[in-house]
Formats: structure tokens, C-alpha cells, sequence
């Protein structure tokens, strides 16, 4: 027995990091699925509604559906280099998971470089690209996955400076040290570089190949893109190596600028009266009451019993995840974990929410104008920024004026290199383009 | 000329409004005679009554020159091509002779013969010269009973003077038709379709081959001697692998 | 003969040239070819340096099938070139069997005739736009674009049966009178399809990377606009004002006040602004039509039996593609000897080379979707 408890520290991250790996592809199917029900919501539709109730079961059948899928490999492909690619990709992209703080004390591995770890890992990925591409046997295809390659490796550059603007205030690579330094802030970095978080979210739109960005993906462009060849199960690993990798990108940006697991207003504790119960902990419990409360009032007013029940059972779904979540409140050493673990998958949503909302507003860019967007314009922006965090932490430091607004002196200073490169890059715009134009 | 077919029944008298003057129309005063003939059915004389305009010739064809308020439907019978000689047939024949051989309006239209040897020189006479800056159309018909049996038709358009021209240039069987690429760019593609459907040669081409009908075929698809239901049998059996008439 | 090209999927597929010239092949089968289109690229790098365009997969002999069918029985023919605007390709030819008639529809069937025209020009409109956005990169307008044009398509199919290839008028005038509410509901229509131009405008117009892909993008000069006899909207938005519609009316057309909007640079961004303005002025003649529709009869009198005098006939309208003419020579026959339709999007595709030389490859989808072609036009 006690071997099996010194054991212990050693088997929870394994089994951790199995159910990782398990729930994942579950997860990252539920997110395609979300992903299509918010699409079909922008667009005036339903989205997927018959493979069970409101679509929920699809992700399901679709899995089944590339499982079963004839296994086609190009004729003059490389077989061994085929076969691994993706697995490369999606390999990348569930080892970064082993760093993301999920909750406190909630990570499978705490490393004191966490975040560097993360970063590296998931650039691995852009190898199961450009292996993919070569493997195929396809001039497009390879074409496809250099430019793919091209775009990952010039956006995580920007996302990179950006992120270390938000290091420089954490002071630690550790992700778990991240957070806590914003506990101890009082104040997630998003607010204090802003400016860094815009640049990350938009270098992590296009490391993910997600529209905008999504030229080398894209259906309607003349090259297909990497994935052309691969069907089937092949493909759906590679697809969920790209939502993985959503998550991810995902769980960075909520660690280092939304306050990872943390409550917002942290550090604001007012108890109810007579318990050791803070007021704002009962938020999410209040929240999953609302939305089983407004299911169970839209219940009635539906048309066929079957939804009924859906709306009912969607209800108690919710009640029960309330309860889950009040219970924590009174045991205090489940509250931590429990309470972490739904802010930071809260977070997650609202980012990836942003995510699938830029993907349907916004056309397609171009190549050429991808590639001039984060060097012209997202590195030197990164770059300056960078600058400003420090200046404003020197400022902080040996003139001892207060971090805030030594942080907000700056990033006004970053928005008008900001605005100014903006307007350099149109005045030549316009100078290379139509003599008439107006912009 | 298509007025081969004797003047036979005349359509029902057309309804549709009163007296709406298109403008001077030649043709109605002229009409008053030969259409006298025509009329083997009494049809009331109304439509020719009300717009006898004195001018025999010399209008402007086709639609409404420069007033945007006029409407164009021609409501009259007038329907019996008229000899045109107005200014525009005037000029064109001082400049190229006996190179014009006919020109007539037909329901308002003129309508111009040339000579095929010449249609290049003519064509871009009427763009440079007349202000026809744009080839509207490029096409052809077949006349297999007639010695030259294509008539290549070209309409033309005027924005400055809001004008429609027509040209057309007969050619034989084997003989070909100046092309008018170097006119016009817009001529390439028309050109290509009266090749792939009539067969017709177009000399100075740059790229003379089918447009529409796959390139193998044989056969032209629009003369008259091709039947409706013929299709070279060869070819689909050879790219479709089916005996054609499936 | 070409070389035939490799097939990978979706088209793309290679044959290397020289060192640095490569033919690309869109196949006949691409989601952005808006049917059954062929272009070959020839490409050094990303630039384009030579197109062919590749036609004739929709080839019915439409022109042929006329020859041996009396004029009524080709009305239905020509609803199926241009399959998306297939009430302006009717009016088109009822108008130019009518002039070869000498025949002339009642005042009610012309306003009736103009309001449906003027609501399928939206409506082929809105197709463009939702499939140009498509190809472009927007995921969303296209679902707007749609639920627009599924009501004009309701209203024709309350007034003739069919939603798509309408045979909506008839030589002479109107098979059938407008159904109760017709007004009512155009009007509708109308006044709601103000704000939704405005979504759509709010969506792309503005938009920077919408801009950024469209602007300076298949430029095309007037007068190269001219010379290619390019019409419609592609010549309006080159700088060259002229819609038939103004220049020689037809239909109730000339009772009515409306712009014709021009723009100077002819790039892609110009052409859709000309587009969405062409919208709203259409949306307009509805209206105007619509508060005085003239009683009295649809049918004008033509007999069961057409034969027009020998002869010939040109007769043009503005469809939304561009001009469309028919050429009809009749020989005294019940069905014509020769019938010619100058097509709109064929013509307008041959501008596609000057449009696509010189720029890159990424722009070629966006040129092909600003011209609006609809192969069954292109080919007949």
C-alpha cells in the first residue's frame, strides 16, 4: 500500500494525461460541433439538428462515418511518411496539453518552463504539415503545405513577442506562476497589454489556419492544401490535430491573459454574511440555474414532445452541473479544483467563441497579403509592444510610479506606432495600386 | 436578300395603342403603296393611316436616336423591308464604291451588304469613321439554296449616336471572310463560334478552332444540311464509349 | 489539341513546361467556376502570363433546336441558357418576336413585365454576390443573399408556377393575370429589402480584407471594356454609362425614374459596388411600378398561329448579365430560320484573359466571379 502511495504523484499524471488524451478527440468533436451550430446560428440556419437531439450526436456519427472510410493512399506516395504525418501533427498538439493549468494543482506537469515547452511542442506540428504535403505526391499539395508553413511559422513569431510581453509582468515561464501572479496583481494581464493580447489572438487565428487565414485550406482557392490526399481516418486525425491545437492556442491565451483559472475579481472576497462562502463563487451555480431555468420555460413552448424532453433534460443537465458546483462551495478542497476547472473551460469557450465569430465575418485574406499583414505590420507591432511593456515596467520599478499606469502610458504609445504603421502601409497601398484610388 | 418569299399573309393588324409616332418612320409613307398590295385580307388601315410622314427616306434607322422617353416597339406594320440611302449609306458608299451592294431597313434596322473582300476595311471604317465602337454581335447564316450560301452578319453599335448598324458580307462555300480581331479584339470568340458551327474560314485569325463542339468533331452544326439529330457518331463512340442515339 | 491534364482532385494538376512555367488546369469540375468552366493558367510563379478558357460542356444547340421549333414552343428554350435570370431571357425574346411581329403587348403587360424583370435582376444579383463572397473567403453572406432571393422566387412561383425557369411571359403579352396580393407582397418585399443591402453592405463593403482582395484586382479599361464589347455592369463599372434600359426602352421602362450606376477604375471592388447600387435602383422601379399598375388587357392580339413576315430582327434588352440580344430572321414560317442570341456572359468571358494577365493566381477565382457568368449562357 504505501508503495502505492509513493507511487501516488507519479500515477497522477498519467492517468491524467490519459484522460486527456481519451477526452480529447471527444472534446475537440463537440468544439467541431459547436463550431458548425454558431456557424449555422450567423448564418440565419440550424446546423446540424438530426443525428440526435439538436445535432448533439454528430460528432459521433462522424467519427464512425471516417473510421469506416476506405483507406486511399496515392499512388506514388511516400508510404511511411504518409502514414506518420499525421501523427506528427496531432502527437504535437496533445503533448502541449501536458502544460496547459487546467485548475490549481489541476496540470499533468507542472514545468518551471512550461510555457517554452508548450511553445516548442506545438511548433512540431508544422512538421506533420509539410511532411504531409510532400508525402502526397502532389505538386499543389506540397505547395500548399509550404505556404501553410510559411504563414505558422511568421504569425508564431508575432504570437511569440507577444506573449513575452505578458512573461515580463509574470516574470516566470511556468504557467502555473503565471496565474498567480495575476492573483497577486489583482488584475489579469489582458488589461495591462492589451495591445499583447490583440496581437496573440490574431498570430493564433492564423497558427491554426483558421479563417481569415485559411488560404492554404480553403475549398474554393485553386490549391486544395495539404489534406487533399489523406480521407478518411488519416484525415480525421488530422483535423482533430487542428482543433487540438485550437485548445490550445486557446489555454495560452487564458493562462497568460485572461487569468487562467481565477475568478474574475480574484482578490475581491466578500463572504455571505455568516459563511465562508464568497459571494462571487456562487456565480456559476447561478449561471447554470439561469440557463436550466430558461429551459425549462422555452420546455413548454416547443413543438413536438421529443423536445420537450430535450429542453427538460438539457434543464436538469444544467441543474446537475449546478449542484456539482454548489456542492464545491462547501467542500473546501474539491473548491479550488471544481471552481478553477469550470473558469478556465469558461475562458476557453469565449476565446474559441471569438474564434468561430471572426471565421464567419470575414473573407478570405491572400497569400501575399497574409505574409505582409504579420511581417509589415503584427511583427513591428509585437516588437513595439514589447518595448512599451518594458519601459513601463522600468518606469514601474525605479521611478516607482504605479504598474498601471506606467502600462497604460505605454500602450497608448504602442497604439500610435500601432495606427501610424497602419497608415504607412495604406499610403503605399495606394501609392502601388490605382492612381484614382481613394481609399 | 431574304425577300424571296412573296408577299403572303400578313400577320393580324397589331393592337396595342394609337397613334404613338415612332419617329419619321420612312418606311409607313412608303409602305402606303406596296403595303396596298400586300393587304390581300382587308385589314383595317388604320396602322398605316395615322403615321404617314412625308419622308420617304433619309431617317434614322432603328431605335430612338436621342430621346430616352420614346418607346421603341415599332407598333406599325411597316414590316416590308425598305431601299435605305440615307447620309451613312451615302458616305460608306463614296468611300468603298461598289463595295456597298445593298443597304435597306427592315422594321426600323438598316441594314448594309458589302462586299466580303472588303469587310475589314469597311468595319473599321465604321468604327474610326462612323463611331460604331462596338461590335455587338458576330454571326452568320446559311442560305444553302443561294450561290453564296453564308451571309456573315455583324451588328454594330454607336454609344455617341445611340445607333444599331447592321453589316452583312456573303461568302460561298469554301470561300473565307476577312477576320476583324484586329478591329475589334471582341471578334475572336464570335469568329471561333461561326467557324465551329458553319465552317466559315475567317483569314487573319489568330486561333481558328471549335469554341463550342468538342475539337474533333466533324461536321457544322448550325448549316442547314446538318440534320437535328445527326452527331459524329465516331466521336462518341470513341470519348464517350456509347453508340450514339442512346 | 492540349495536352490533357493529370487529374488530381479538385482540378488541380500540372504539366511542367519550360523552368518556370507551369499550366495549371481549373477543371470543368471546380467548386468556384460557377459551372462548367475549363481555364487553363499559364503561370510563372504566382503570375498569371497567359489564360485560356476552355468552353462549350454545356452545349445544347439551343440555336439549332430553334430552327425546327415554332416561336411558342422556344419560349420555354430560352429560360435555360441563362438558368439564374431566366424571366430577362423571356422578355428578351417575347419582346423580339414581337417586333418581328409588329406586334405590341398592352400597357398592363409591360409594367406586369418590368416589375418581374426587375425583381429577377435582384434576385440573379443576389446570387452573384452570395457566390462571390463564397469564393472569396465570406462564409455568411451567401445564407443572407439566399433567403433574400427565396422570396422573389416565391412570388414567381405564386404568379407563373416555377421558381426558377419561369417562362413567365408569353409572345403578345401575359398568360396570366397577377394573383391577389402580387402588389402587396412585391411591395413588401421592397420596403424590407432596403435594410438587408444595408447587412450586406455593413458586412463587406467596408471590410478591409474585402476591400484589400478586391480592389485593383482584373482591372478593366474603357476602352478595352469597348473593344471586347463587354456590356452590363462590367462596362458600367469601367466607366462607360450606358444601360439599354435608358438608351433605348423597352418594356414600361421609359415611365419610370431610375440611375445607372458608373464607376471609373473598373476593378473587381467597383464592379460589386455597381452591382449592389443596381440592387437598390431595381428595388426602386419596383416601387414605382408597383403604385400604378394599368388595368386593362394582358394579352396583346396575336394569333394562335405566329407567322411574321419575312425578314429580320435585332432586339436587345439589359439583362443582369449584360446585353442580350436576339437576332431572329424569319422566313414567313411558323418557326424561325434563324435565330441567334447574342449572349451576354459569353461575350463578357472573353474579357477574362485581359482581366487575369498579369496578376496573381490567388485573384483568378475573384475575376471569374466578378464577371457573373452562367455557363448555360456561356455554351447555350
Amino acid at each position: 500500500m504505501s508503495t502505492f502511495n509513493n507511487l501516488l504523484p507519479y500515477l497522477w499524471p498519467v492517468i491524467f494525461g490519459v484522460v486527456i488524451v481519451a477526452v480529447l478527440p471527444l472534446l475537440a468533436g463537440y468544439v467541431v460541433l459547436l463550431e458548425r451550430k454558431v456557424m449555422a446560428d450567423m448564418q440565419a440556419r440550424l446546423g446540424p439538428m438530426r443525428v440526435g437531439p439538436h445535432g448533439l450526436l454528430q460528432p459521433i456519427a462522424d467519427a464512425l462515418k471516417l473510421l469506416l472510410k476506405e483507406d486511399i493512399i496515392p499512388e506514388n506516395a511516400d508510404h511511411f511518411l504518409f502514414w506518420i504525418a499525421p501523427l506528427i501533427s496531432v502527437t504535437a498538439a496533445l503533448v502541449a496539453y501536458a502544460a496547459i493549468p487546467f485548475g490549481p494543482g489541476f496540470q499533468i506537469a507542472d514545468l518551471n518552463i512550461g510555457l517554452l515547452f508548450i511553445l516548442a511542442v506545438s511548433s512540431l506540428g508544422i512538421y506533420g504539415i509539410v511532411l504531409g504535403g510532400w508525402a502526397s505526391n502532389s505538386h499543389y499539395s506540397l505547395m500548399g503545405a509550404l505556404r501553410s508553413a510559411a504563414q505558422l511559422v511568421s504569425y508564431e513569431t508575432a504570437a511569440g513577442l507577444a506573449l513575452i510581453s505578458a512573461l515580463l509582468l509574470g516574470s516566470s515561464l511556468s504557467m502555473r506562476a503565471l496565474v498567480m501572479a495575476q492573483q497577486k496583481m489583482g488584475l489579469w494581464f489582458i488589461f495591462c497589454v492589451p495591445i499583447g493580447f490583440f496581437i496573440y489572438f490574431v498570430g493564433s487565428i492564423a497558427e491554426t489556419n483558421r479563417a481569415p487565414f485559411d488560404l492554404p485550406e480553403a475549398e474554393s482557392e485553386l490549391v486544395a492544401g495539404y489534406m487533399t490526399e489523406y480521407s478518411g481516418f488519416r484525415w480525421a486525425i488530422y483535423f482533430l490535430a487542428e482543433y487540438a491545437n485550437m485548445i490550445v492556442v486557446a489555454g495560452i491565451a487564458t493562462t497568460l491573459f485572461l487569468g487562467g483559472w481565477l475568478r474574475p475579481f480574484a482578490s475581491f472576497h466578500a463572504h455571505i454574511p455568516g459563511t465562508g462562502v464568497e459571494i462571487l463563487d456562487l456565480l456559476p451555480s447561478l449561471l447554470f440555474l439561469g440557463v436550466a431555468g430558461y429551459c425549462v420555460w422555452l420546455a413548454p413552448r416547443q413543438p413536438v414532445a421529443v423536445q420537450k424532453l430535450f429542453m427538460l433534460a438539457v434543464a436538469g443537465f444544467c441543474l446537475l452541473l449546478a449542484g456539482v458546483l454548489g456542492w464545491s462551495l462547501a467542500v473546501p478542497e474539491f473548491l479550488p479544483a471544481v471552481h478553477g476547472g469550470f473558469w478556465f473551460l469558461a475562458k476557453i469557450f469565449v476565446y474559441i467563441y471569438g474564434f468561430l465569430w471572426v471565421r464567419f465575418t470575414f473573407p478570405r485574406y491572400r497569400f501575399d497579403q497574409l505574409m505582409s499583414l504579420g511581417w509589415h505590420f503584427l511583427i513591428p507591432l509585437a516588437l513595439a509592444n514589447l518595448v512599451g511593456v518594458a519601459v513601463g515596467i522600468v518606469l514601474h520599478l525605479s521611478l516607482g510610479w504605479g504598474l498601471f499606469p506606467s502600462l497604460l502610458l505605454t500602450t497608448l504609445l504602442t497604439l500610435a506606432v500601432a495606427i501610424f504603421l497602419v497608415w504607412g502601409k495604406e499610403r503605399h497601398a495606394r501609392l502601388a495600386a490605382l492612381p484614382s484610388d481613394g481609399a | 436578300m431574304p425577300d424571296d418569299a412573296p408577299e403572303k399573309d400578313r400577320p393580324l393588324a397589331p393592337v396595342g395603342g394609337s397613334a404613338e409616332p415612332p419617329e419619321g418612320t420612312p418606311k409607313d409613307a412608303a409602305a402606303g403603296s406596296p403595303a396596298a398590295e400586300m393587304k390581300e385580307t382587308a385589314k383595317p388601315p388604320a396602322p398605316a393611316a395615322p403615321t404617314a410622314s412625308a419622308t420617304p427616306a433619309g431617317t434614322k434607322p432603328a431605335a430612338p436616336a436621342a430621346r430616352p422617353a420614346v418607346p421603341a416597339a415599332p407598333k406599325e406594320p411597316a414590316i416590308k423591308p425598305l431601299p435605305l440611302d440615307n447620309e451613312l449609306v451615302q458616305r460608306m458608299k463614296s468611300r468603298f464604291g461598289a463595295a456597298i451592294q445593298e443597304a435597306w431597313l427592315d422594321r426600323k434596322q438598316s441594314i448594309i451588304v458589302v462586299a466580303r473582300g472588303l469587310l475589314a476595311e469597311v468595319a473599321r471604317s465604321c468604327r474610326d469613321d462612323e463611331e460604331f465602337d462596338m461590335l455587338t454581335d458576330l454571326t452568320a447564316v446559311d442560305w444553302p439554296k443561294r450561290e453564296k450560301r453564308f451571309d456573315v452578319v455583324l451588328n454594330l453599335y454607336s454609344f455617341a449616336r445611340n445607333e444599331r448598324l447592321r453589316i452583312k458580307a456573303m461568302a460561298g462555300e469554301n470561300e473565307s471572310i476577312p477576320s476583324l480581331c484586329a478591329v475589334w479584339p471582341a471578334a475572336n470568340w464570335m469568329e471561333r463560334e461561326v467557324f465551329d458551327m458553319f465552317g466559315i474560314v475567317f483569314e487573319g485569325h489568330p486561333n481558328l478552332q471549335r469554341i463550342l463542339m468538342p475539337d474533333e468533331w466533324e461536321g457544322y452544326p448550325l448549316r442547314k444540311d446538318y440534320d437535328i439529330l445527326r452527331q459524329d457518331t465516331a466521336w462518341v463512340r470513341e470519348n464517350l464509349g456509347i453508340e450514339s442515339g442512346q | 489539341m492540349d495536352e490533357r491534364s493529370i487529374h488530381g482532385m479538385s482540378g488541380a494538376g500540372t504539366t511542367v513546361l519550360g523552368a518556370d512555367e507551369i499550366i495549371l488546369n481549373m477543371g470543368p469540375q471546380h467548386p468556384s467556376t460557377h459551372g462548367v468552366l475549363r481555364v487553363k493558367l499559364k503561370l510563372d510563379g504566382e503570375r498569371v502570363v497567359g489564360t485560356e478558357c476552355i468552353i462549350g460542356y454545356l452545349h445544347r444547340g439551343v440555336e439549332k433546336i430553334a430552327e425546327h421549333r415554332s416561336y411558342q414552343q422556344f419560349a420555354p428554350y430560352v429560360d435555360r441558357m441563362d438558368y439564374v435570370a431566366a424571366v430577362s431571357n423571356g422578355l428578351g425574346y417575347c419582346e423580339a418576336v414581337e417586333k418581328l411581329l409588329g406586334a405590341e403587348a398592352p400597357p398592363r403587360a409591360r409594367v406586369v413585365r418590368t416589375i418581374l424583370t426587375e425583381l429577377q435582376r435582384i434576385a440573379s444579383h443576389l446570387l452573384w454576390l452570395g457566390t462571390h463572397a463564397l469564393d472569396i473567403g465570406a462564409l455568411t453572406p451567401v445564407f443572407y443573399c439566399f433567403r433574400e432571393r427565396e422570396e422573389i422566387l416565391k412570388i414567381f412561383e405564386k404568379y407563373c408556377g416555377a421558381r426558377l425557369t419561369t417562362h413567365a411571359f408569353r409572345i403578345g403579352g401575359l398568360q396570366y393575370e397577377t394573383y391577389d396580393g402580387f402588389e402587396a407582397e412585391t411591395k413588401r418585399f421592397c420596403d424590407d429589402f432596403a435594410h438587408k443591402i444595408d447587412e450586406y453592405e455593413t458586412l463587406l463593403t467596408e471590410n478591409r480584407i474585402w476591400v484589400e482582395r478586391t480592389k485593383g484586382v482584373g482591372i478593366l479599361s474603357a476602352e478595352d471594356a469597348i473593344a471586347l464589347s463587354v456590356t452590363g455592369p462590367v462596362l458600367r463599372a469601367s466607366g462607360v454609362k450606358w444601360d439599354i434600359r435608358k438608351a433605348m426602352p423597352y418594356a414600361a421602362y421609359d415611365q419610370y425614374e431610375f440611375e445607372i450606376p458608373t464607376r471609373e477604375n473598373g476593378d473587381t471592388y467597383d464592379r460589386y459596388l455597381v452591382r449592389m447600387e443596381e440592387m437598390r435602383q431595381s428595388r426602386h422601379i419596383c416601387l414605382q411600378a408597383i403604385e400604378n399598375i394599368p388595368s386593362g388587357p394582358i394579352m396583346g392580339k396575336v394569333g394562335k398561329v405566329l407567322k411574321p413576315p419575312p425578314g429580320e430582327v435585332y432586339h436587345a434588352i439589359e439583362a443582369p448579365k449584360g446585353e442580350l440580344g436576339y437576332y431572329i430572321i424569319s422566313d414567313g414560317t411558323t418557326q424561325p430560320y434563324r435565330l441567334r442570341v447574342r449572349p451576354p456572359s459569353f461575350i463578357n468571358l472573353q474579357a477574362f484573359d485581359s482581366m487575369a494577365r498579369g496578376g496573381l493566381v490567388a485573384d483568378v477565382v475573384a475575376i471569374i466571379g466578378t464577371i457573373d457568368i452562367v455557363l448555360g449562357e456561356v455554351d447555350r
